[in-house]
């Protein structure tokens, strides 16, 4: 390391007194130094400057690509929005003559956007949780990162595979349930109608989003469920509560917001969801809570996008990203409300977490870190969380 | 001796209230194994059927232990009981999907797969002396097109994620808006739909082109909005795993900060972050919708990003299905096959992943 420094501080203007070994000459070695390292200190080396830059430069990027995604799509999106959609001719043709103005198209859109994202949710989410509970507080020590990757193996499966599979599988699978539950429970308003025949119902596509859901809510309900303090856990223990009265009395009330957030984050991903949904719904551009029908489902933004891109005029196409502006605005306001409760929920139990034993672990593994975390270890038994904390 | 004898005849469990009203150890898996019996002889009466089997074992189950427990334990330990039992349900109910959708891919999608099918181009040529159209099945343009893409999505978003992780842990102090604004930004920006990261790139690109600007590139930027965030996470993560001390002690000897980062922050984190931008890659390279809206697609061979439509294997998948040739069994068949590439290209690049994870870790941080 000691020669890399070197290199670098005569790489930079001003040659040091201790690189004499190397080609400088070490005539005018001695007198500049004295005057020269109050001066140096003060400077910055146009190397840092640049990189500094660079960083900064990014980070600010980044903001202007968020910008610039809300800012494109208002441009193109515009002209569609205020468009008259009763006597324009390139509207009142094709998938777009029915409706009388935009917010007349983008309605049950977005109605059948939150329709399936919902029932994914009712579905997916306390599945979801239930699995983090299991990777976290039941499955064996040894098992549980492997169980963990498992789940994170779905989150990487492309949703290409998963609209295929879809088709393929889960209409098949569910046609027999969807006529059960017509015939027996068709007085409920949402399983009535005409029940299909081919599969192709909003149901199938919930069923599929649900599954595509499952790996965030999962992984980010696990990571909080983790972050239990352990001495919650075992004081509940100790006072005899069974694992599932641990569970409720200890791990629910300090994940709260934790689970209400990843519920939130799988809501935000069920709703951008654009192939399972094209793929699988035989859809209409109608406000419809039928379930186990076709013809009858409602359409969601993304699909509809989907679907009609590649036939749209250039109008059409400008409503469709009109319809796509609204989808990134409740997008971005369903995350902006996830990552705030998640961030708000860590600086509040950031008072708590110094109670809990697993931060004062020192990380690095030689001797002198062990002796550091027995030390710890002990100090902090021996002084129980008062003093942990203090 | 005579009176001690009577002590130690006495053997085995003494009866107490810690081991009395208990299940015995097994019990769970007793429970289950008979509950799979009992649901197999009922479902053989009506028509047997694996997934209503494995359905009727689980719910037979909960409900027996529930009853047990509850009997011979008390309210509290069966519902303990009961819980264990739903949630493990919820494990595996989990664990279904992805084994059906992996079988699904392989098995529909080997027997479009061959030498052939990876190599040539594939589409239909319409022959005007015998007005036949003959289909060849291939992959090659989506291949190519996939790997150019997803190149060029890389080299976009590494450079701009990297350096803002860079700024994020080196340069951002915590309580400085710039640094807090660009976190929550970052968390934002994961929850974007990608439909309309597409939709983005197809209106910068017709802003700046005109009409019908597809082109690999431009789907190139839709993939960069969505792996940038990705990027940036991953790196941060593994930047902040990098002790404090060996900063430090680089500061003590002089070096700038510009050297400390580039010669010893960077080789430390090195192994997590090349894992997190390969686990990145993954993630956007079985996107549908942003290619599809920014790239179109096509039958011919292009290799050039800039100009043209562009075809993909997710995007091959998808038209295969939803608009397919005049053949239908063999459009089916070629977005089995392109599926299964992809599926394929997935797990290669996170097997790569877990092994320069393992391989390279730092020793001891884990």
């Amino acid at each position: 390391m000691s020669d890399r420094t070197s290199v670098e501080s005569v790489s930079s203007t001003q040659p040091r007194q201790n690189t004499k070994s190397d080609s400088t000459t070490p005539l005018g070695g001695g007198t500049p130094a004295p005057a020269a390292s109050p001066k140096r200190a003060s400077r910055v080396r146009p190397a840092d400057a640049i990189f500094r830059g660079l960083s900064t430069g990014s980070a600010i990027f980044i903001m202007v690509i968020l910008a610039g995604v809300a800012l494109f799509l208002i441009v193109q999106g515009m002209p569609a929005i205020v468009a008259n959609w009763q006597s324009n001719p390139e509207l009142n043709d094709g998938f777009t003559s029915a409706f009388d103005s935009f917010w007349a198209y983008v309605g049950p859109l977005l109605f059948g956007t939150l329709w399936s994202a919902a029932i994914a949710l009712v579905l997916g989410a306390p599945i979801g949780i239930g699995i983090a509970l299991f990777i976290s507080h039941y499955a064996p020590r040894r098992l549980a990162g492997l169980l963990g990757y498992v789940v994170d193996l779905l989150a990487a499966v492309p949703s290409v595979v998963f609209g295929l599979w879809g088709i393929i599988v889960i209409r098949p699978f569910l046609l027999p349930l969807s006529d059960w539950l017509n015939t027996y429970l068709g007085w409920i308003p949402i399983f009535g109608g005409q029940v299909t025949t081919t599969g192709s119902t909003i149901l199938a596509g919930a069923v599929v989003l649900a599954v595509m859901i499952l790996p965030i809510i999962t992984s980010i309900s696990r990571e909080i469920f983790l972050q239990t303090p352990r001495l919650h856990e075992e004081a509940a223990l100790a006072l005899g509560a069974t694992r599932w009265e641990m569970v409720r009395l200890a791990v629910f009330p300090y994940a709260k917001s934790g689970i209400v957030s990843a519920t939130l984050l799988g809501l935000g991903r069920a709703l951008g969801e654009t192939m399972a949904i094209a793929m699988i719904i035989s859809p209409a551009v109608i406000v419809s809570f039928l379930v186990v029908t076709e013809g009858q489902n409602s359409q969601t933004i993304a699909a509809n996008i989907a679907l009609n891109f590649p036939i749209a005029s250039t109008l059409q196409r400008q409503a469709l990203i009109g319809t796509g502006l609204l989808l990134f605005v409740v997008s971005l306001a369903v995350n902006m409300i996830a990552r705030s409760i998640v961030s708000r929920g860590s600086s509040k139990t950031g008072g708590k977490k110094k109670a809990r034993p697993k931060p004062l672990v020192v990380p690095t593994g030689d001797a002198t870190s062990t002796l550091t975390r027995d030390l710890v270890a002990d100090k902090n038994t021996a002084a129980g969380p008062e003093g942990a904390s203090a | 001796m005579t009176a001690l004898s009577p002590r130690t005849v006495e053997k085995g469990p003494v009866p107490n209230s810690l081991t009395t009203g208990q299940l015995p150890r097994f019990a769970e898996l007793y429970i289950f194994g008979a509950s799979a019996v009992v649901s197999g002889v009922l479902l053989m009466l009506i028509g047997f059927d694996v997934i209503g089997w494995l359905v009727l074992s689980a719910v037979v189950y909960l409900v027996l232990l529930g009853i047990l427990s509850s009997l011979v334990e008390n309210r509290r330990k069966a519902v303990d009981r009961l819980v264990r039992g739903l949630v493990t349900v919820a494990f595996l109910l989990a664990i279904i999907p992805l084994v059906s959708t992996l079988f699904t891919v392989v098995s529909k999608g080997i027997g479009a797969l061959s030498f052939q099918f990876i190599t040539q181009t594939g589409g239909s040529a319409f022959n005007p002396d015998t007005l036949e159209v003959t289909n060849t099945p291939g992959a090659l343009q989506a291949i190519v097109g996939t790997l150019i893409i997803t190149g060029i999505a890389t080299l976009i978003s590494v450079p701009i994620g990297l350096f803002t992780s860079i700024y994020l842990v080196e340069y951002g102090r915590p309580g400085q808006w710039l640094s807090r604004t660009v976190t929550f930004l970052v968390d934002v920006m994961t929850g974007i739909p990608s439909i309309v990261a597409g939709l983005f790139a197809f209106s910068l690109f017709t802003i700046i082109l005109g009409p019908k600007a597809f082109s690999g590139f431009s789907a190139s930027v839709a993939l960069s909005v969505l792996m940038i965030p990705t990027v940036v996470r991953a790196c941060e993560e593994m930047l902040r795993l990098v002790p404090h001390d060996l900063r430090e002690a680089s500061y003590a000897l002089g070096v700038s900060k510009f050297a400390t980062i580039v010669r010893i922050v960077l080789p430390t984190a090195i192994a997590g972050i090349v894992t997190g931008i390969m686990l990145a890659i993954a993630r956007v390279i079985g996107e549908t919708a942003p290619i599809f809206m920014a790239a179109s697609f096509t039958d011919n061979f292009n290799s050039n990003p800039f100009e043209g439509p562009m075809q993909t294997l997710p995007v091959m998948a998808y038209t295969g299905f939803a608009f397919p040739g005049t053949d239908i069994t063999a459009s089916n068949n070629s977005a089995w096959g392109a599926a299964l590439l992809l599926v394929i290209l997935v797990v290669i690049l996170n097997l790569i992943a877990r092994v320069i994870a393992k391989v390279f870790a730092p020793k001891g941080s884990r």
